[in-house]
């Protein structure tokens, strides 16, 4: 009786290992189900969805315009401090004074892509874009002046 | 190589003199950087030859303070702090802040959310579950099932991404709904997942489930009786591989649970290979979830109209869900202003922690990583 279990122990054990090993050696035999993508060769092939999130962006036109008010409603959203507004007061040409954008910093080594600046944005100036690889050799590179040089708010946004 | 007389000489520890001469005991330090250990968790393991004595975990190698952040952020920002606890449920994290806050608004969630909701927490912990059972394997010593696993983990990741806009931190989830609606693409895509992984779970089973190895590495090992698994607090899949029936999901429904048709996993052996059949199981209960739902998702509003800031009014309140790992309570004490007063988590992952030193008392020091692998520990979910 002993030994009746005992090789029937052993059989059942080879037979588990070699089941798995079928398993295994199907895929070795088959190479084309290996779904292996080869980063970064594969980088023109790299399709992101539109809603991925990698960095904010500030939508500018192609008169160099944005649509920031300088409302400041996307650093107070902001969990971490990520955003920092200043503003400036443009002279209109009727001499009056009016509350515009100077300077948009974001500090991307604080970003965590929580997608709240966006949501509280309520003229929709700025988006979140697909490039993830922010790898830099110098720190104060990620911290970054979204509004282009020369830049200047829409006609009628306000 | 030192002589056993030098290092007695040199003033070592008592423990390790003691254990040269075979009557003492061994103090020996896992982690906190070790494979073993999925991430900074410091266990000091006293030995008695090669059998455990005791095991004293020590924590806080990545505590981040993450339930005082939350006092200083409003309720709307705290919810995405939360996906950096048990990163592996995040979705389900998420979704549980969620719910208090809407406790205490009295929100009404449109059914459209709630379904949305119920999919994105079952495609997660199919996620978790998947990633577990290759990780516990690796842990095992097979280093193959770790990557068929994260084949199917990376369909969802695919579809996480493709709708929620991010891999693993998704922060979709947000008071009175989810923050945008499913992508087109959705219902297609978590078809063509369903299909996958049925024609692929049955490489599971061949590879792990009835791998004598494995079996005889986990059969017996790490029992923890029901009445133990009662009183240190577990629940998830370590209770109910005890025989202890806690799936929230069943016993407190929350969102649409009480209406699907879907079986709550219990073993009866408690031991480790018990808690590993929960999981696989409950994968299977996962899917035939998301098939009920995938084609019934309701018409209407993803999101309940909220106003822009959100004030809690007086009070105290909690809410619980069931994550991957077992029970997370959300417990908010408001003074009726923007921010809480106070939060804490009750997370399934530092209750679990705590039976180790029960159940491996007495156990050989190799069995120890079977234990941890069906523990399931994620390490800032049990640090915060």
């Amino acid at each position: 009786m002993f030994i009746k279990d005992y090789i029937s122990d052993v059989y059942k054990a080879v037979r588990s290992l070699l089941t798995g090993m079928k398993t295994t050696g199907k895929y070795f035999i088959h190479p084309g189900e290996i779904i292996t993508q080869q980063y970064p060769e594969n980088r023109d092939q790299l399709h992101l969805p539109e809603r991925f999130r990698g960095e904010v962006v500030m939508i500018h036109d192609e008169n160099n315009e944005h649509a920031c008010t300088g409302c400041t409603a996307c650093e107070l959203a902001c969990p971490n401090a990520t955003i920092k507004i200043i503003t400036k007061f443009d002279i209109s040409p009727e001499g009056k004074k009016k509350k515009a954008l100077d300077t948009f910093i974001y500090h991307l080594e604080l970003c965590t892509m929580c997608n709240l600046c966006i949501q509280a944005c309520p003229t929709d100036a700025i988006k979140m874009a697909q490039n993830f690889e922010h790898s830099v050799y110098d720190r104060s590179k990620l911290t970054k002046k979204l509004n282009q040089p020369g830049s200047k708010i829409k006609e009628g946004v306000e | 190589m030192y002589t056993e007389t030098q290092i007695i000489k040199s003033g070592a520890p008592a423990s390790i003199a003691g254990a040269l001469d075979g009557t003492g005991e061994l103090v020996i330090n896992v982690g906190p950087q070790h494979p073993a250990t999925h991430g900074v968790l410091h266990l000091v393991i006293t030995l008695n030859g090669e059998t455990i004595r005791k095991i004293e975990p020590h924590l806080g190698y990545i505590h981040r303070s993450i339930e005082k952040m939350c006092e200083s952020l409003s309720y709307r920002q705290f919810i995405y702090v939360t996906s950096r606890m048990d990163y592996l449920s995040s979705h389900i994290n998420n979704h549980a802040c969620a719910l208090t806050v809407e406790k205490g608004l009295q929100l009404e969630i449109p059914p459209r959310a709630q379904v949305i909701r119920v999919l994105m927490d079952e495609l997660t912990r199919v996620a978790s579950h998947e990633l577990w059972w290759g990780a516990m394997a690796m842990d095992l010593g097979a280093f193959t099932p770790f990557f068929y696993a994260f084949r199917e983990r990376e369909t969802i990741t695919d579809i996480m991404e493709e709708t929620c806009g991010a891999r693993l931190t998704m922060n979709y989830i947000c008071p009175g709904g989810v923050n945008y609606d499913i992508h087109p693409n959705f219902q297609r895509r978590v078809k063509d997942f369903i299909q996958l992984f049925k024609s692929k779970i049955h490489e599971y089973d061949e590879l792990v489930t009835g791998n004598i190895i494995f079996q005889n590495r986990m059969k017996g090992v790490g029992t923890l009786s029901r009445e133990d698994a009662i009183s240190f607090g577990c629940t998830g899949p370590v209770a109910r591989g005890s025989g202890v029936s806690s799936d929230i999901r069943k016993l407190f429904p929350y969102e649409i649970y009480d209406k699907l048709n879907f079986e709550e996993i219990t073993e009866t052996a408690g031991d480790s290979f018990a808690r590993y059949m929960v999981r696989i199981r409950e994968m299977h209960q996962s899917i035939s979830i998301i098939e009920q739902l995938i084609d019934n998702i309701p018409e209407g509003d993803f999101q309940a109209k909220t106003k822009a800031v959100l004030k809690l009014p007086k009070g105290e309140f909690y809410s619980r869900v069931e994550t991957a790992r077992g029970e997370l309570g959300v417990y908010i004490v408001s003074e009726g202003g923007t921010t809480p007063y106070r939060i804490k988590f009750r997370s399934p992952g530092f209750s679990n922690l705590s039976a180790l030193d029960h159940m491996a008392r007495g156990s050989k020091l190799g069995d120890l990583v079977a234990m941890m692998g069906t523990l399931d520990l994620v390490i800032p979910d049990i640090d915060r």
